[in-house]
């Protein structure tokens, strides 16, 4: 069946129209990654006076670099966590919310709100609550007996800004579930009750497979959200340290490129993990997204 | 195999709306019941009551004698066919039909011979593997019997099943489910809006109105003499005359009873006679015809009588024409009367 063709009275019109979004493109995605590309093959010297070619050098230098293998698993171990906790929490609280008769537009009102809270000032607050020295919470765990220093050891750290990460990402995760949710009929889940299957079969078996197209763009969202977004908590709650237990990819870029001013090198990273986050969102394209039915 | 009983039931809901009003009926085993009756009368929450999905405010669901008010829907081994079928969309249809009976444990050998000879009894056999999305509207409407049949319940319920589908198949399917129901020998109850299919179909008849029974029999006892003015203007397409009996206008005509506020005749009953002359015990009424609708095997005459518009039904063609000027007779023994509660006041006919 043809598909009615628009068609404007004006030629410029259309172009015009599109105008915006492609300078916007060209602006803040293509020049800079094309700069990036462009930097990642040069090197500076230690004044800034001067800058040679070195082809594939950067990129040599920094793949055959323990630390930034190092920041390849951390980032690994942050991403995996941070979606999994996101996700899982989500979804959890979405179906939970569904299920309350009285106060459910409260309280979804409520799950938004931690959404609207910059990177950065949801890093704070989870410094505020967790720090050593100050706060609320570790004195509570120090209490219990428990050692918590976030500041020396490196899992407790880790285990800090996922848990600030995974916090911030909760809503979005969750407004998207209950409107999945939502969009399953009821009858479905009736016919299922009738069917024998008991709540949690009826969960596994019905509700999960038919929110496989919500949870796969979450999937999606997700990990771009862990690999990029999470700068400003990172730089807030950890500064990447103890060490370098908690430097991931987005934050070793800043750090060797606006700290330590290696701009070669750093560019070189910044493209890496552009291919890495194509590579991953191609392979879930391809791969997850055949498991899913879309209704 | 099942017998069904409702005794008082009552259906509040929290916001202080009464949808179901203490309603008793049995149903027989094997028998089809058909719920009938405009949106919102109450037979939807009957049912769902019935399966289970609604609880039931006060009074009594009996399946096979045993009370079912506090049981979940899976223990009271019924099979539902809802409206929009409800398919598991990411199902194969396969395994939309065996769903219910891995949920209870059967074995793989029982599930796979009972799915293929509920697939084979509805001509689903080759469409097994398919997804809900590649079938047309009947074969869904096929899936979600063969759903049904598939678990051998007590009580089959069906939610006006046919209302997605187009005439044509619609009237296919009533002659199947009526057929499958009848060879299975299942207890039935189905909800319908649609006087047609509940007269085609129905064992028993149960027109509802607001919450309460209207009328229980069989279709055409319930057709012949209607209870009251709501169940003879619902059932029977055209819908029966209803004429107001103005202060003692029609007094003297042969069985109306004296306290008779309306009359009411159907359409196929009334004769066209072009002369006066009829007899004084019969009804008569000069009317006008404003309209005629010829639709082959038979022809609707519109027309006006006083105050009041009348539709007649006459077989094949009719000579009739727009402001013709025709008297209507209508013998006496067709004509219900109706009290001031809209109650009928003769016995049955």
């Amino acid at each position: 069946m043809a598909r009615p063709r628009v068609t404007f009275p004006n030629r410029i019109l259309p172009y015009l129209l599109l105008a915006p979004q492609v300078a916007i493109t060209l602006v803040f995605f293509y020049w800079p990654a094309s700069q990036a590309l462009y930097t990642s093959t040069l090197r500076e010297d230690a004044f800034g006076l001067a800058q040679e070619f070195v082809g594939l050098d950067n990129f040599r230098r920094v793949l055959g670099d323990p630390n930034y293998i190092n920041s390849l698993q951390v980032t690994g171990i942050f991403s995996v966590f941070t979606v999994a906790v996101a996700l899982g929490l989500g979804l959890l609280f979405a179906v939970m919310a569904e299920k309350l008769v009285r106060g459910r537009g409260f309280v979804r009102t409520l799950m938004i709100w931690p959404y609207a809270v910059a990177p950065a000032i949801a890093g704070m607050l989870w410094l505020f609550m967790f720090n050593p020295a100050m706060g609320s919470f570790a004195y509570m765990a120090r209490t219990a007996g428990y050692n918590w220093d976030p500041l020396l050891n490196g899992s407790q750290a880790m285990i800090l800004v996922i848990a600030a990460a995974a916090w911030k990402q909760i809503s979005y995760n969750f407004l998207f579930f209950v409107a999945g949710l939502q969009a399953i009929p009821k009858s479905l889940i009736e016919a299922a009750a009738i069917d024998g299957a008991g709540e949690t079969k009826r969960f596994w078996t019905i509700i999960f497979p038919l929110l496989a197209p919500t949870t796969f763009f979450l999937l999606v969202v997700n990990t771009v959200y862990a690999f990029f977004d999470t700068f400003g908590i990172i730089h807030a709650v950890t500064g990447g340290g103890p060490g370098k237990a908690t430097e991931t990819l987005v934050y070793k870029v800043y750090n060797d490129g606006f700290v330590n001013l290696n701009f070669g090198q750093s560019a070189a990273q910044s493209v890496i993990l552009m291919v890495i986050v194509i590579a991953l969102t191609a392979i879930q394209f391809r791969y997850v997204e055949r498991k899913v039915h879309y209704g | 195999m099942a017998t069904l009983n409702l005794s008082a039931v009552r259906k509040l809901y929290p916001n202080g709306a009464e949808a179901v009003k203490g309603l008793t009926f049995d149903i027989a085993d094997g028998q089809l019941c058909v719920l009938v009756g405009p949106s919102g009368c109450g037979k939807s929450t009957l049912l769902r009551m019935i399966a289970g999905l609604e609880s039931v405010t006060e009074g009594e669901v009996r399946i096979d004698g045993a009370r079912v008010n506090d049981i979940g829907p899976a223990e009271r081994d019924i099979a539902m066919v809802f409206q929009n079928y409800a398919l598991y969309p990411h199902m194969k249809v396969y395994d939309n039909m065996a769903y219910g009976l891995r949920n209870r444990g059967m074995g793989k050998g029982e599930i796979d011979t009972r799915v293929r000879e509920a697939a084979a009894r509805l001509e689903l056999a080759h469409l097994l593997d398919r997804k809900p999305s590649e079938l047309s509207g009947g074969q869904r409407q096929r899936v979600a019997m063969g759903r049904a049949i598939v678990r051998d319940p007590k009580v089959f319920l069906f939610d006006e099943p046919l209302s997605n589908l187009d005439a044509k198949l619609r009237g296919q399917m009533r002659v199947e489910i009526k057929n499958l129901q009848r060879s299975l020998g299942v207890t039935s109850v189905y909800v319908t809006h649609d006087q047609l299919e509940a007269m085609t179909l129905a064992d028993v008849l149960v027109v509802m109105n607001a919450g309460e029974i209207e009328q229980i029999g069989a279709p055409l006892d319930v057709y012949e003499a209607p209870a009251s003015t709501f169940v003879a203007s619902f059932i029977g397409a055209p819908s029966m005359n209803l004429l107001p009996l103005a202060s003692g206008a029609f007094a003297g005509v042969r069985g109306v009873p004296a306290n008779a506020v309306t009359i009411g005749f159907r359409p196929e009953d009334a004769e066209v006679i072009v002369a006066a002359g009829a007899s004084t015990s019969d009804l008569t009424l000069d009317a006008i015809v404003e309209a005629v609708e010829p639709v082959g095997a038979e022809s609707f005459i519109y027309a006006r009588a006083g105050g009041d518009r009348i539709i007649l039904r006459v077989a094949g063609r009719t000579q009739a024409a727009p402001d013709d000027a025709w008297v209507i007779r209508v013998p006496a023994h067709k004509i219900h009367a109706f009290g001031t509660d809209g109650r009928r006041l003769q016995e049955r006919m």
